[in-house]
C-alpha cells in the first residue's frame, strides 16, 4: 500500500469516513437516542464480535484467500470453551486462551486444507463451515448453555466510567478485545516481515513462490490467525449474551465480509487496511442501529447495506482505474 | 580471449566505473551487429581494462573471466522428464563468475526447464548433479537457490504490483528477518536506493509497481536481483517486451554486471542480442546441449544453424511484377490528432509494404485507423478504387481488411479456448446454418483447411491455444484472419516472440499471400525484417512518412541513419 494505491485507499477511506460522519450527524439530528453515551457504548459492545471477525478476515483477504467458515469456528470453540468452563471452572485468562487456541487449531487445519488440496479457498471453507456447524448441532442437539459462572456473566465491565440517573456505561471486555484485535492486526499487516509477505502473497502468488516464500507457513498463519480471532470473538459474544447458543453466530459471516469489502479490501488479494475496515464496521453499525432507532424494519438495513457496498466498491474501482493509468500498460498496443 | 585474469573467487569491487557506449551499426549482411567501445577501470589497483574500437562485442579482451576461473554453478548430466515427455537430456553447463552466458534454442528446446532447475523450482531427474562453487548441492529448493545467489528475472517479471518500488526491490530483507520480526522501513529504502544507484536509475520509491511501465518494471526486477546479492542473474527473454532503446539500456546493465563479477545467463530468441552481449553461448535443441561456443566471431547464421539444424539464409524476395492495376489501398492525406499527420501511400495487389519507425512514431495508430478502430480526422482511405469510411472494425472485416495486432496474447487470441474456435472466431457469421446455429461440419472443414495450409503443429484442433508454442500461436492468429479472406492484411510485428525457424515459416506464408494478390502492410521496428520481407519500406517519424525506400536497393544502415536523424 503505497503512493498511488495508498492515495486511492486513503481517498476511499476519506470518502468512507465522510459517509460515517454524515450518517452519524443525520442520525443525531433525526433521533433522540443515537448520540448518547449509552447508545455508543452499546454499539461497540454489540459490534465487537463482527469487528474482530472482520480483522481476521481482512488478513485472509489480503493474502489472496477467503474464509467464510469462521463463524462456525467461533461457535465450536465457544461451545467447547463454555463446556470446559462449566465443568472445571476457570478465569478470564483461561477462557480466552482455550477458545483462542481451539479457534487457531481449527483455522490452521483450514489452512492445511486450502494449501494441500489446492482447491479455491471458498469451496474449502464452505465445506468446513457446514462440517463444523453440522457436527456442533448434531453433538449438542442445539442445546443452549445457560449456567455460566457469575464472574463471567457479571464481569463484562472493566471500568465503570460514570453512572447517570439510570444508565451506566463502561469499558467492556468486548471493547477491549476489539481494540486489541484491531491493533494486533494493524501491527501484523503493516510492521512485521510476515505481514509484508502476506501482502506479497496476495499481490502475486506465483512470484511469492518463486522468491522462496514459505507458502504453507503463510497459509497456516493467515487461517490460524483468523481462527484465533474467531475464538476470541466467540468468548465475548457468549459474555454479551450471557449464554452460548450453537446457532447464534453462523449466518453472520456475510455481514463480516460486507464490512471488510466496504472498508476497501479486494477479493483479488493484496489490498486492504485496518483503518478502512474500522470505518466499514462503523458505517454498518450506524446504518443498522439508525434504522432501528428510526423505527424502520431491520430488513431495510440489509437493502441499504447492499446498496452502500455496490456504490462504494464501484466508486473505488472507478477511482483506481482513473488514477492507475500507467505510461504503457501491459498488453497495450504501441508503435 | 585469455587476456588479463581476475581473481578466482568473486571479489566485491567497491570502486568501479563502467562506461559503455553502445552504438548500433548495421549492414545488409550482418544486421544489428553492435559496435562497442567500452572502458572499465578498477580504482583499487588502477588496472585498466580496455576494449576500445573493437569491431563487435565479440572482442572483449580483458573483460572475460579467465578460462581457469572455477565456475559459480555447474550442471552435470542434468535430465528432466515431464510425464513421458523428455524436456532435458544429459545437459552439462558451467557458468563462471562474471560471465555472460547466452542460451539459445527454439521453443520447446528446454530453455525454460533449464531455468526452473537452476532456480530450484523444478527438481531434475535423479542421476544429474548441481554444484555451487564446486560443492555438490542435492535437492535444490527455490529458497536455497536464492540463498546461494541465483536470481531469475522471469518474462512476466514476477513482481508484486500492490507493493511499492522500494518494497519490491528490497523484498529479500523481509525474508532475511525472523518471521515475527518487525520490518525496517529505513533499511528497505536504503537497500532499494542503493540497488537503483548501481543500475543507474531513479524510480519513485513509494510508487506501486503496478503503475509503472513495462520497461520500468523490468528495471525494478533487475534492481531486486542486485539487492538480493545475486551472483548469477538469469534473464528469461528479457527483451521480448522492450523497444530497441530499452534493449540497449538493458545490454549496458548486463555489461555492468559483468564488471562486478556477477554472472548473467541470458536466454533469448534474438540471436543478434545474444551474439552482441554474451561471452559464451550454449545452444539447446530438443532438450540436448548441441554445443557451447565462444560468442566472439560467431555469426548469426551459424547460431541459427546450430539452433535449428537448418540453413536459414533468407533468399531475397522475388521482385513483384509491376502491373497497371488499381491499387488495393490508397491512403491520401490521412491525419489523426496525436497520432499521425498527412500520411499518403498506396499498396498494390500482391505488394508487401514495410512500415517502420520508432515507438510512438504513429505506426500502430495508423494501423488502428485503417482497421476502423479509430477514426481519422482528415484524409481519405480508398480500397480497390472505392472511398470508404470505416465505422468500426466489424466494418473493416466486412470489407476485407484484416489486422494482426502486435500483442497477440492480449488482443488476438483467446488462449484458453480451442484452436478450432480461435481460427473461426472472426468468421462465425459465415458458418451459421439456417437455424442460426453454427454448422459444425463447415467449421471442421475450415479449421482443417487452415491447419494444413499454415502447417500449424497442433495435437488436436480441440486443444487450447495456450498449449501451443509461440510460433504456432502466431500461425493460429494468422489463420483466424486469413479465414476472413482479406484483400488487405495489416501485420503489426508478426514475429515478436517467435523463434527463428517459425519466423521463416511466417514470412513464407506472408509471401504466398502476396503472390495471391493480397495487399500487405508489414509493421515492424526491426529494420532488417521490413527490408528483407517487403517490396517497399516507408519510414514514419513523428507521425509523418519521411522517407520511402525500394527494398531491393536500400540498405539497413541507410534506413537506420534516417531513423536516427
Amino acid at each position: 500500500m503505497h503512493s498511488a494505491w495508498r492515495r486511492a485507499a486513503r481517498s476511499h477511506e476519506a470518502v468512507l469516513g465522510g459517509a460515517v460522519l454524515l450518517v452519524g450527524i443525520a442520525l443525531s439530528l433525526a433521533t433522540r437516542n443515537f448520540l448518547s453515551w449509552h447508545n455508543l457504548f452499546n454499539l461497540i459492545d454489540s459490534y465487537a464480535a463482527t469487528g474482530i471477525f472482520a480483522a481476521g478476515l481482512l488478513v485472509v483477504l489480503i493474502a489472496g484467500g477467503i474464509d467464510i467458515s469462521f463463524t462456525a469456528t467461533a461457535a465450536v470453540s465457544q461451545y467447547l470453551t463454555a463446556s470446559v468452563l462449566v465443568a472445571y471452572g476457570g478465569n478470564w485468562f483461561t477462557v480466552f486462551a482455550v477458545s483462542a487456541a481451539l479457534g487457531a487449531a481449527i483455522g490452521a487445519l483450514t489452512g492445511v486444507l486450502v494449501h494441500t488440496l489446492r482447491v479455491s479457498a471458498i469451496i474449502v471453507t464452505i465445506a468446513t463451515l457446514n462440517m463444523l456447524y453440522g457436527a456442533l448441532i448434531f453433538a449438542t442437539n442445539g442445546a443452549y448453555i445457560y449456567d455460566l459462572p457469575d464472574w463471567f456473566t457479571d464481569g463484562g465491565s472493566i471500568w465503570q466510567i460514570a453512572d447517570t440517573a439510570d444508565s451506566s456505561y463502561s469499558i467492556s471486555v468486548q471493547a477491549l478485545a476489539l481494540a486489541a484485535a484491531l491493533l494486533a492486526t494493524a501491527l501484523l499487516l503493516r510492521r512485521t516481515s510476515v505481514g509484508r509477505q502476506i501482502h506479497a502473497l496476495g499481490g502475486n502468488a506465483e512470484a511469492a513462490r518463486r522468491l522462496g516464500l514459505n507458502i504453507l507457513r503463510l497459509h497456516l498463519l493467515v487461517y490460524g490467525y483468523m481462527g484465533l480471532l474467531a475464538g476470541i470473538a466467540g468468548v465475548i459474544e457468549a459474555q454479551l449474551a450471557h449464554s452460548v447458543a450453537p446457532a447464534a453466530l453462523v449466518g453472520t459471516e456475510l455481514d463480516v465480509l460486507a464490512v471488510v469489502l466496504l472498508g476497501g479490501a479486494s477479493l483479488a488479494g493484496g489490498i486492504g487496511s485496518v483503518g478502512g475496515t474500522v470505518l466499514g464496521l462503523a458505517l454498518l453499525a450506524e446504518l443498522q442501529n439508525g434504522l432501528v432507532l428510526l423505527g424502520i424494519s431491520s430488513y431495510w438495513s440489509r437493502l441499504l447495506v447492499g446498496s452502500v457496498i455496490i456504490v462504494s466498491s464501484g466508486a473505488a474501482a472507478l477511482g483506481r482505474r482513473a488514477r492507475a493509468a500507467p505510461a504503457r500498460p501491459a498488453g497495450a498496443p504501441h508503435g | 580471449m585469455a587476456g588479463r585474469t581476475r581473481a578466482a573467487t568473486p571479489v566485491r569491487i567497491r570502486f568501479y566505473r563502467v562506461i559503455m557506449c553502445v552504438g548500433v551499426c548495421t549492414s545488409r549482411n550482418e544486421p544489428y551487429k553492435r559496435r562497442v567501445e567500452g572502458v572499465a577501470w578498477n580504482s583499487r589497483d588502477d588496472r585498466v581494462f580496455r576494449t576500445a574500437g573493437a569491431d563487435s562485442w565479440g572482442d572483449r579482451d580483458g573483460m572475460t573471466p579467465a578460462e581457469h576461473d572455477a565456475p559459480f554453478i555447474a550442471l552435470h548430466a542434468i535430465s528432466k522428464h515431464f510425464g513421458g515427455v523428455r524436456a532435458l537430456a544429459g545437459v552439462d553447463l558451467a557458468i563462471r563468475p562474471g560471465e555472460v552466458h547466452g542460451v539459445i534454442g527454439e521453443n520447446g528446446s528446454g530453455k525454460s526447464t533449464l531455468i526452473k532447475i537452476m532456480s530450484g523450482s523444478t527438481e531434475p531427474d535423479p542421476g544429474g548433479r548441481i554444484e555451487f562453487d564446486g560443492q555438490p548441492v542435492a535437492g535444490l529448493t527455490a529458497h536455497a537457490a536464492v540463498r546461494r545467489g541465483v536470481q531469475v528475472i522471469y518474462q512476466d517479471l514476477s513482481l508484486f504490483p500492490n507493493l511499492s518500488v522500494a518494497e519490491n526491490i528490497g523484498f529479500s530483507e523481509h525474508l532475511r528477518r525472523p518471521i515475527t520480526g518487525l520490518t525496517h522501513r529505513a533499511r528497505l529504502r536504503a537497500v532499494a536506493r542503493q540497488a537503483m544507484q548501481r543500475v543507474g536509475v531513479a524510480l519513485p520509491l513509494e510508487a506501486p509497481v503496478g503503475t509503472l511501465s513495462i520497461a520500468n518494471r523490468q528495471l525494478v526486477a533487475i534492481c531486486r536481483a542486485l539487492a538480493a546479492e545475486a551472483r548469477l542473474v538469469i534473464m528469461d527473454e528479457p527483451t521480448a517486451s522492450l523497444t530497441r532503446h530499452e534493449v540497449e539500456a538493458l545490454l549496458r546493465i548486463v555489461a555492468d554486471l559483468r564488471a562486478r563479477a556477477i554472472a548473467t545467463l541470458f536466454v533469448s530468441h534474438r540471436l543478434d542480442e545474444v551474439t552482441a552481449i554474451a561471452d559464451r553461448v550454449t545452444i539447446l535443441r530438443d532438450g540436448r546441449r548441441i554445443d557451447t561456443v565462444a560468442a566472439a566471431g560467431l555469426s548469426e547464421a551459424r547460431l541459427a544453424f546450430l539452433m535449428t539444424g537448418l540453413r536459414t539464409d533468407s533468399a531475397p524476395l522475388p521482385r513483384r511484377v509491376a502491373t497497371a492495376q488499381t491499387p488495393r489501398l490508397q491512403v491520401q492525406g490521412l491525419s489523426r490528432a496525436g497520432g499521425f499527420a498527412d500520411v499518403s501511400f498506396s499498396v498494390a495487389p500482391g505488394e508487401i509494404v514495410g512500415l517502420t519507425g520508432r515507438l510512438g512514431a504513429g505506426r500502430t495508430e495508423l494501423a488502428l485507423c485503417l482497421f476502423g478502430i479509430d477514426t481519422p480526422d482528415a484524409g481519405r482511405i480508398v480500397l480497390d478504387g472505392e472511398t470508404i469510411a470505416l465505422a468500426s472494425n466489424r466494418d473493416a472485416v466486412a470489407r476485407g481488411i484484416a489486422y494482426v495486432p502486435e500483442d497477440r496474447l492480449a488482443l488476438g487470441l483467446v488462449l484458453d479456448h480451442a484452436i478450432a474456435d480461435n481460427i473461426t472466431l472472426a468468421i462465425l457469421g459465415r458458418l451459421v446454418s439456417h437455424f442460426g446455429l453454427i454448422d459444425l461440419a463447415r467449421q471442421r472443414a475450415s479449421v482443417a483447411h487452415w491447419i494444413a495450409a499454415l502447417r500449424i503443429k497442433a495435437p488436436a484442433p480441440a486443444d487450447a491455444v495456450a498449449t501451443l508454442s509461440g510460433g504456432n500461436q502466431q500461425r493460429v492468429v494468422l489463420a483466424k484472419w486469413l479465414a476472413t479472406r482479406p484483400r488487405l492484411l495489416i501485420l503489426d510485428s508478426p514475429t515478436v516472440g517467435v523463434d527463428i525457424a517459425a519466423k521463416q515459416g511466417i514470412y513464407q506464408i506472408v509471401e504466398d499471400l502476396a503472390a495471391q494478390g493480397v495487399g500487405i502492410i508489414l509493421i515492424s521496428d526491426e529494420i532488417p525484417e521490413v527490408l528483407h520481407h517487403s517490396h517497399r519500406v516507408l519510414l514514419l517519424r513523428a507521425g509523418r512518412i519521411v522517407a520511402e525506400y525500394d527494398a531491393a536497393t536500400a540498405s539497413a544502415i541507410e534506413i537506420q541513419d534516417a531513423l536516427d536523424a
